[in-house]
């Protein structure tokens, strides 16, 4: 190798969910900030043990749901009411029939909606992303089987190579090793 | 007090809930089975299986190549029967969807934690019974290249659809309902996908499980944004499902024809959809389970709980079938009241017979555990269910139809050769699908099975140290 790679940070290896768990609320306590925990499964309640708040990609979605509540609107009520009006079983286009157009309303409202939960979710998570240095390890393909990996990354404030992995050490974990970039 | 702090109660024998996954199978245990379904070299009973249904699907593209090129004639369906097997077709299809949507959506907002053993597949069953559904509402305008007739755009006299009209309410209903499916199956699909990358041996399926896997990696982080967005996707399904199938009964409801002008359509639909779709799902997860040896995640109790469904959805389509002649005779209406004595006495009488035998009265037998528990017995309800929700769709359409307003236009219909085969096809279509889905993708969502099971808990702490994990090599 040419030149040596760039350390991306630390990882161990933790036997189960709840020891996982428990690691979690020690280096949250520690103060690392720039850190995760790999799992292959979402685990009840990490986010708080990691000090993470609530995900606010619902925000994303609600307005998703409105800009197609507001398409739909658009959509039904151009063509319908101003574009060419259309009387079809002597139906008027007045307001009485305006719920008429409610089940497009909603079907758009919710079709806008889960295009908007989906991207969010890509968007917020950065994904895809087809490389990451984690992969470089051998053992973290097992956090999508039966794994448990706890990671801080070298770009944390408080990163030392050896007192983080006496840290990591300390709290149980097995396995600690430098993943490189 | 002066006893001190106690720990909780410890539940009795009577009130433990029986485990989710049986033998209290470890998390790798769950990854090696339910991957070793898509690893392993392709079954020979897998080839028969697959060179039996691909030839029917095959055909059944034939006959509505045949059907578009000869015209909608070679159909037995006239005036006054303008739907008949195309439309009861639609509807059967789109009925067996709503299963896969309910236990994806609903049960994961009731939070029945049974629903991970099955939901994957389920879902896969709903697309590919949407893509079944398909098929009929397009070949049945008759002149297939009009069918962009149902897009909301103008068309060249500058007239746009009607908006206010329950077709176009459908079109927009179904389609989606299959796009949201679609996202709600994949985003579920992605950490099991990542999974079968980690284990792939060969470069071509580590390259493509890893390009839909998208570079998941289990993080905490991401999951966060994961669950919400599940929550999310759920949340919306639920109101979907239940909409899907009341636009889908819009299409009857909201024209005079006797039999079908009632406000009973929705709920009665939407019941009869999910008791027909819990019915399949049990048909192809039966043998799969049998074939694959997943007794352990698919448990007893979780055919139970299916059967229970279906047992409450049959009820209700059995009340409704009962309320709706109550309504006919209640109302005084001369039309309805033929119409109704007309499915249950006239030609079609086997039609509606058999109907009430398969859908009322077969699934009562799942009052009793016996029936339910025996794989057999609930094999033979849930076929005869599969049949006669198709029956109810028939009986709803051609009866109410066959004998309209005019008594100089009456006549019984009959099916030709190319409409019977155009629906074998779509079980050929269905069936292909969901073989080379089980071939390629896993079939049970192993990160949510794992979730339920105790290894899962933060706060479980099992007797020996290596919970979760069986001893590894270094």
């Amino acid at each position: 190798m040419a030149e040596p790679r760039k350390v991306y940070g630390l990882g161990a290896e933790f036997p189960t969910a709840a020891a996982l768990f428990h690691a979690a609320e020690k280096a949250r306590d520690k103060g690392f900030k720039r850190w995760d925990v790999h799992s292959p499964f979402p685990i009840h309640g990490m986010d708080q043990a990691m000090g993470l708040g609530k995900s606010w990609l619902s925000s994303v979605v609600l307005m998703g749901g409105l800009s197609g509540l507001l398409t739909a609107v658009v959509l039904e009520f151009y063509p319908s009411s101003i574009d060419y009006k259309l009387v079809v079983d002597a139906k008027p286009v007045t307001w009485a029939t305006v719920p008429a157009f409610f089940p497009i309303f909603f079907e758009l409202t919710i079709l806008s909606s889960a295009f908007a939960a989906v991207g969010a979710l890509l968007l917020f998570n950065m994904l895809p992303k087809w490389y990451h240095p984690l992969f470089n390890w051998e053992r973290f393909a097992r956090a999508t089987d039966d794994g448990f990996f706890l990671v801080i990354e070298a770009r944390d404030p408080k990163f030392s190579e050896t007192s983080t992995r006496q840290f990591l050490e300390e709290i149980g974990g097995t396995h600690v090793t430098l993943v490189h970039d | 007090m002066a006893t001190g702090i106690q720990g909780p109660p410890v539940p009795g024998p009577s009130v433990v809930r029986v485990p989710l996954i049986l033998n209290e199978r470890k998390l790798n245990w769950i990854t090696d089975r339910i991957s070793g379904v898509v690893e392993d070299r392709t079954p020979f009973w897998w080839w028969v299986a697959f060179c039996i249904t691909s030839p029917i699907a095959l055909f059944g593209l034939f006959c509505i190549g045949y059907q578009i090129s000869t015209g909608v004639g070679v159909w037995g369906e006239n005036i006054p029967v303008g739907w008949a097997w195309d439309i009861t077709n639609f509807v059967f299809w789109i009925g067996i969807g709503h299963a896969g949507t309910l236990i994806s959506a609903i049960l994961y907002l009731t939070r029945q934690r049974w629903r991970t053993s099955i939901n994957r597949s389920a879902e896969a069953m709903t697309l590919f019974a949407v893509i079944c559904a398909g098929i009929f509402p397009g070949i049945h305008v008759g002149r297939f290249w009009m069918a962009w007739f149902l897009a909301p755009v103008p068309n060249q006299y500058g007239i746009w659809p009607n908006f206010r009209s329950p077709l176009l309410w459908d079109v927009f209903a179904v389609s989606t309902y299959f796009t949201v499916s679609v996202l709600f199956w994949y985003t579920g699909l992605v950490p099991d996908l990542a999974t079968l990358r980690d284990r792939a041996t060969s470069r071509v399926k580590k390259f493509f499980y890893g390009l839909f896997a998208l570079g998941w990696r289990g993080s905490n982080r991401h999951w966060r944004h994961y669950e919400m967005a599940y929550l999310l996707l759920a949340g919306l399904s639920t109101p979907l499902v239940l909409s899907v199938h009341s636009v889908v009964s819009f299409d009857f409801a909201t024209s005079l024809v006797p039999g079908w002008h009632t406000t009973i359509f929705p709920p009665y639909f939407v019941a009869g959809a999910i008791f027909g779709g819990f019915a399949m799902v049990l048909t192809i997860m039966l043998p799969m389970r049998f074939i694959y040896k997943l007794h352990d995640v698919i448990t007893p109790q979780h055919v139970d709980k299916m059967c229970k469904i279906i047992l409450l959805t049959g009820s209700i389509v059995g009340y409704s079938y009962a309320m709706e002649f109550f309504i006919a005779w209640y109302s005084g209406n001369a039309f309805e009241q033929a119409a109704f004595l007309h499915r249950a006495f006239g030609p079609y009488k086997v039609y509606y017979w058999t109907m009430i035998s398969c859908n009322v009265l077969s699934p009562q037998i799942f009052w009793f555990r016996y029936c339910r528990h025996n794989i057999f017995i609930v094999y033979f309800v849930c076929m005869c269910v599969n049949a006669g929700m198709w029956f109810e769709r028939f009986v709803i359409i051609v009866t109410s139809l066959a004998q309209d307003f005019l008594p100089s236009a009456w006549h019984v219909y009959h099916p030709t050769w190319v409409e019977i085969w155009t629906f074998i096809g779509t079980f050929g279509i269905f069936l292909s699908l969901f073989l080379i889905f089980m071939r390629y993708l896993p079939m049970i969502a192993m990160s949510e099975v794992k979730l339920v099971s105790p290894y899962a808990d933060p706060h479980y702490h099992a007797p020996d140290a290596q919970a979760g994990a069986e001893p590894h090599q270094p």
